[in-house]
This record gives structure tokens, C-alpha cells and sequence, in this order.
């Protein structure tokens, strides 16, 4: 097979994960060494697929084949499938001569369980020890590591890429158990245990060597699928936020399940992806993340899942009228931050602006307020926007109007899942 | 003080000359041309000669009263905002005649025209840093871009970095300018015509090899074109290499590219792999 029908097969069998950023690690270029990796915080896309979704990787498979059987993957053993296998030194060429053509910040490698977890790591490892020592490639590398295989592996995968992550796929050990019979939860967080400590330890030695060893220097993220059990928004993002405080992971990608098997755990097939649900989880992920913002807040008393119309900040704006108004002129950074409309960027310029006199409500547009949703929780100087008047109904269907219609198509269908 | 208008060279120095003449004739420009500009010549117009000398006077008084006016100025230079020079140059008026205190106030009037411009000239940049693409010409890699903002400047630093070791060069269709850089070295200069060669076999397979796989990871399910127009606008896509014609995934010495079963022009990845179901989400492990 030729490696045009190999890089079919494997990005087909690989582009449901959603991880494809190339954040978090900054290394300069090294004379004698082909790139180097910079940071910034959206990290660099090459390009946007007809999904939409930013490409920055070469995120293929190492292999399709697989010895596991999990229901909801295409690679699963019981699937009949065209099968392959790239070789270290294609995939090396590949990514180095995607590389020079600027198409791509690195390799994202990922692989199906071929023979036995440690054999297929060794695989990976020896595709990245081709690539970082012979092919001499300084660029981004994120490597997942297969769940089940020997520490001393992970171990040597992690001193090879940039990033390492373990996916958890379901939320629930009962998904796990019913879906991935032949994975367990201590098979997966074991790795993701190891990670964290490996990450923090060499992080300590770095400060007191220079020449340290780097483990994984961006950190660890992993990859839950959503709407394939029935696992609540707020299950999702308190084991999210778990995973944020315990493991100190980088992110937590969310993949909206797009069910094409049938089979009696798993939606029906006519179930659209909940793209809408997505989003949400992804919104609120960013809250817990850089708006301080815990999980439970972000839903009422007898609330489990989001109201799929609103984002979740607006959302906890309108059950909270007792915070707002907001006064710009006074508020501290924190309580910006929780405005609708207010984001990191606008919050930091209206904390500069205003060093030099009041602000006025006309002026926060150019700060990059999106007044359309901002306009009923702020005052300035004590007044309210001109002109403004507003129930708590109208507040609502304010709220969602000034919503764009980029959203991911509106379906209700997914509702019906639960 | 009489009102004219003022016409120079394009070049940083000469617009910094219409400011030190400006000061010297005691008169306000009311417009500021570039040479060859079309410009209404309502007014009488005067043709400003560059002077190294004074431009640095000038940029250098600018930059001592602050730094932050210099950096604007520099980077305002470099955007596509009609008539930025008469912005910039109420800018540096204002900062003569009151001091650098409204500097510090974003929404300013004479200020925020100036940070939007330079917003736009450093996101298009940021977004040209993922977006650009080499084709590698008998060892050399070249590429075109066409901005509209003078973007080749801010992409310099970056490309000669991670390319350090490589041989390339950078067209700006726009600007009539290349960057070119050898390993230890890189210019800017301007270049009035360009014109990629074809490619040749090797060239052209990775070019297939890249358009498969950008069309492989796209999930079918979840297509959403007006999302990508959101974040690949299409006027960047004239220089991407995936959205190329068939011609440019052929090398004209070469039989055609491999085509993938049953797809004419050999480039667009096959609906779905032979005797594969369509997928489902869940990666490996
Ligand atoms: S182990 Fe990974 S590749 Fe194999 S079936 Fe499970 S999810 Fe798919």
C-alpha cells in the first residue's frame, strides 16, 4: 500500500479526536535542528477544515488495527475495515516534509492497540525517536499514550513530545464498563497519574539544573466523547474541573458523539452530533478555566444540564440579579469578568483605560465590550445605557438574539436523548 | 498657518519628512499622497524630497517623548488604512503640542482609528504565520502571500526562526516585496513580478499527500462551511495549497498524480474509504 492510501486510512480512523492545538510549549530554534515551537495562547492553525474545526497537527493513527473492541470506534475489532500501518520512517518523512512546507506546527500520533498496548507504544516511540534524533525535528510533537502499557514506556514517550494524553472517552465507569469492556478507569487514570507527576518533578529539576530532561512540557490533556451515554452537563464538567485541580491537566477536549453503529447502548443512528451541547460544555469549560467560575455554579438547584439556548455565563447572570449591576468604574477584575459580554482581553483594557478617567458606556464598545449582551448588567459612572428598559423576559430573548447565527445549527433532537 | 497638501515617496523617511517640513514652513498639511497615488488635486500640492537626516530628527524626537508613539507609528506605517499618513500625522501634532498623556486612553479619538488599524495588520499576520505555505523549488522553498497589510516585516522574525537551517523566500503580491533569507542572513526588497514555477514530482506529491489529508479530517457530519469562512476568510485561500486547482498537484513532466479510486483530477479524498463504514467518533485509546 502506498502511503498516500496509508494517510487516507489513518487520518479517517484518527479525525474524531478533537485535541488539535499546539499550545503550551515554547522552544526556541537549536542550530543543526529542523523548527522550533512557539507559544501563544490560541496556539497556530494551518488551516480550517469543512467542519470548521482548526488544523495545527498532522494527526494521524500509527495503526487502525486494534485488539480492543470498544462500541462507539471505528477502529474496534469487530468493525470490518480496510487496516494498515505506517512504518517510523514514512510517518517521519511525512511530518518533516509537511513541516518545511509550512502545513502543519507538528505531529499529533495517536494508534489503535496493535498485539498488545506495550508493542504498540513501542511503535510510537520509535517513530519519535526517528524523528527527534535522526530527521533532528525541534517542532511540536503530542503523543496519547495507550492505557495499559508499562510506566518505563510512558516514561520515554513523555521525554520524546511535547504533550501526552490519555483519553477517558465516557464520563462514567457505567459507560466505560457497558461500551469499552476492555479498558477499566484505573487502566486510564494510572497513565494520567503518572504524567502529572513525572510533569512536576522534571518542572522542579529544571529549576535547579539547566540541562534537566523535559517531561511533556505542555502538559497532559485528554478527550471526553458527549452524548453517547447519558451522562449529565454537570457530571461532565465536575469530573472536568477534577481533572483541572487533581491532574492539572491542560485541557479537556469534548467530541459530540455522531453515532453510526447501531447498537442498543448507543443512540439511535438518525441521532444528530449535539454540536449546539458541545459548544456549551466548551463555553463553560473556558469559565472554569480563566474566569473563575466552579463548576456547581454554573447550574441552579434542581438544574443538571445547560439551557442549550443561552451560553452558560449569561445563563448564571440571569439567576444571579443580586451581583448586577456592575459598575465599571469601580469593579475589581474578578467582577468584570463575570459580566456577559465582558471577556480577559476587555476586562484588562477597561482596568488600563480607566487609570485615566471615568468611563463612559460609549466608550466600552472600543474596549471590546459586546455591548449587545452587556448593556443590561453594566453601569457607568452610575447610569445604566441610555434608553434601556428590560423585564426579565425580555432580558432573555435579548440575550439570545444578540447571540450570532454561527452557532452550530440549532437542534432540539438532542434533547430527546435523555 | 496656510493649508496644503503634501506628496512623497511611500517610504517611512519620506513620511516622516512631510512631518519635519510641515514644522519648518509652519503649515498644516490637509492631506498626505504618495507618489503615485491618483489623488484630486483640489489643493496645491507639494512634493516633500526624503532627507534621511531630518526623518531621524523627527522619529527620534517622537520616540523620546514616547516610546509607545514611536512603536504606533512604526506599525501604523505598515497598515492598508486609507490616508493613515494624515492619521499619524495629527498623531505626532498632538503629541508635540499636549504631550504623550492621551496616549494612555485607548478610546481617544485621534488614538483608536490608529489601534484598530494595527490590530488588523497583526492578527492578518498571525493568521499568515499558519496560513502561508512553501513549496520546496530544487531545495529552495518559496511562497507567495497577498496581503493587505504590509505583514512581511512582522513575519521575519518567526519564519527565519523556525527556518533557519532552510533557503527560502517570502512574495508579497500586494506590496511588491520579498522577504529572502539564507541561513545566517534575510532581506527585504522590493520585487516588482513573480512567478512560481510548476512543481515537480516530488513537490507534487506532497502537495497531493497534504490535500488528502485535508480533506480526510474534515468529519462529514459536522460540515460547516460557514465556520470555516469565519476562520479561513477566502481571501487567503488564493495562495493555500488545498485549495488549489488540479493543475498544481501535477508536475508537468510527470504522469498525473495518483488519482484516488474514481475521483477525476486525482486530488479530492474519495467520499469514503473503500469497504470502510463511516466512522464514529472515539479515537484510539
Ligand atoms: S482501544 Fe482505541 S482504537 Fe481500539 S477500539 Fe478502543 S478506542 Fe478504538
Amino acid at each position: 500500500m502506498d502511503v498516500l492510501e496509508k494517510l487516507t486510512i489513518l487520518t479517517d480512523a484518527a479525525k474524531y479526536d478533537a485535541a488539535c492545538t499546539s499550545s503550551g510549549a515554547s522552544r526556541p530554534a537549536k542550530a543543526g535542528y529542523v523548527g522550533n515551537t512557539t507559544s501563544t495562547v490560541s496556539g497556530c492553525c494551518h488551516s480550517f477544515s469543512a467542519d470548521g474545526r482548526c488544523i495545527s497537527l498532522l494527526k494521524v493513527l500509527m495503526t487502525n488495527f486494534c485488539v480492543y473492541d470498544c462500541k462507539y470506534c471505528v477502529n474496534r475489532r469487530s468493525n470490518d475495515t480496510r487496516r494498515t500501518m505506517f512504518t517510523p520512517r514514512e510517518l517521519s518523512e511525512l511530518t518533516l516534509q509537511f513541516y518545511r512546507r509550512n502545513y502543519i506546527e507538528g505531529l499529533f500520533l495517536s494508534s489503535g492497540v496493535l498485539r498488545s498496548p506495550d508493542y504498540t507504544m513501542e511503535q510510537m516511540i520509535k517513530t519519535l525517536r526517528l524523528l527527534r534524533e535522526e530527521y533532528r525535528f525541534n517542532g511540536y510533537i503530542h503523543a496519547k499514550a495507550i492505557p495499559g502499557s508499562s510506566p518505563e514506556l510512558i516514561e520515554q514517550l513523555g521525554l520524546l513530545a511535547d504533550r501526552l494524553s490519555v483519553n477517558i472517552e465516557l464520563p462514567s465507569e457505567a459507560g466505560l464498563r457497558s461500551l469499552a469492556p476492555d479498558k477499566t478507569k484505573g487502566a486510564i487514570l494510572a497513565p494520567m497519574r503518572q504524567i502529572t507527576q513525572r510533569n512536576l518533578q522534571a518542572r522542579e529539576e529544571l529549576m535547579k539544573y539547566r540541562h534537566a530532561p523535559r517531561f511533556a512540557p505542555a502538559g497532559q490533556s485528554t478527550q471526553l466523547i458527549v452524548g453517547a451515554t447519558a451522562d449529565s452537563d454537570l457530571h461532565i464538567l465536575r469530573l472536568t474541573q477534577g481533572l483541572y485541580d487533581r491532574y492539572r491537566l491542560k485541557r479537556v477536549f469534548y467530541s459530540a458523539y455522531v453515532p453510526v453503529v447501531e447498537h442498543a447502548l448507543l443512540p439511535a443512528r438518525d441521532v444528530k452530533p449535539p454540536l449546539l451541547r458541545e459548544h456549551r460544555l466548551y463555553q463553560a469549560d473556558w469559565l472554569l478555566r480563566f474566569y473563575g467560575f466552579r463548576a456547581e455554579e454554573l447550574f441552579g438547584p434542581q438544574q443538571e444540564n445547560f439551557d442549550l439556548r443561552l451560553d452558560p455565563k449569561c445563563g448564571w447572570a440571569i439567576t444571579h440579579p443580586e451581583f448586577f449591576p456592575v459598575e465599571v468604574n469601580t469593579a475589581d477584575y474578578e467582577m468584570l469578568l463575570r459580566v456577559p459580554g465582558i471577556g480577559v482581553t476587555s476586562a484588562r483594557r477597561i482596568l488600563r483605560a480607566r487609570r485615566s478617567g471615568a468611563l463612559r458606556m460609549e466608550e466600552l464598545k472600543k474596549l471590546g465590550v459586546v455591548m449587545k449582551r452587556a448593556q443590561y448588567f453594566l453601569t457607568a459612572s452610575g447610569r445604566m445605557t441610555q434608553g434601556l428598559r428590560f423585564s426579565r423576559e425580555s432580558l432573555l430573548s435579548g440575550l439570545i438574539a444578540a447571540e450570532n447565527a454561527s452557532l452550530p445549527q440549532a437542534e432540539g433532537v438532542q434533547l430527546s436523548l435523555f | 498657518m496656510k493649508e496644503i497638501t503634501y506628496c512623497y515617496d511611500g517610504s517611512f523617511d519620506g513620511f516622516l519628512c512631510c512631518i519635519f517640513e510641515s514644522y519648518v514652513r509652519k503649515e498644516i498639511p490637509t492631506a498626505i499622497f504618495c507618489d503615485g497615488d491618483p489623488f484630486p488635486a483640489l489643493f496645491p500640492s507639494c512634493f516633500i524630497e526624503t532627507n534621511a537626516h531630518h526623518a531621524r530628527r523627527v522619529f527620534c524626537k517622537v520616540k523620546y517623548l514616547s516610546p509607545y508613539a514611536g512603536n504606533i507609528l512604526q506599525r501604523a506605517f505598515l497598515t492598508c488604512m486609507p490616508e493613515k499618513e494624515i492619521f499619524l500625522y495629527r498623531l505626532v501634532e498632538r503629541l508635540l503640542r499636549e504631550g504623550p498623556s492621551f496616549l494612555r486612553r485607548q478610546t481617544d479619538n485621534t488614538l483608536y482609528p490608529l489601534l484598530t488599524a494595527i490590530r488588523h495588520l497583526q492578527n492578518e499576520a498571525h493568521l499568515l504565520k499558519g496560513f502561508l505555505r512553501f513549496s520546496d523549488l530544487n531545495g529552495v522553498l518559496g511562497s507567495e502571500i497577498q496581503p493587505k497589510n504590509q505583514v512581511l516585516p512582522l513575519l521575519q522574525g518567526h519564519f527565519c526562526a523556525r527556518y533557519h537551517q532552510e533557503r527560502f523566500f517570502i512574495y508579497d503580491r500586494t506590496h511588491h516585496q520579498a522577504l529572502f533569507h539564507v541561513p545566517g542572513k534575510s532581506v527585504l526588497q522590493p520585487l516588482s513580478f513573480f512567478e512560481m514555477a510548476p512543481p515537480d514530482s516530488q513537490e507534487a506529491h506532497y502537495r497531493l499527500l497534504w490535500k488528502r489529508f485535508f480533506d480526510t479530517v474534515a468529519i462529514r457530519e459536522r460540515e460547516n462551511p460557514v465556520c470555516q469562512r469565519t476562520h479561513l476568510p477566502k481571501r487567503y485561500r488564493g495562495t493555500m495549497t488545498e485549495f488549489q486547482e488540479a493543475t498544481e498537484f501535477k508536475s508537468p513532466g510527470s504522469p498525473a498524480a495518483v488519482p484516488a479510486p474514481g475521483v477525476p483530477g486525482g486530488i479530492s479524498a474519495p467520499e469514503r474509504l473503500l469497504g470502510s463504514e463511516p466512522s464514529v467518533p472515539g479515537s484510539s485509546p
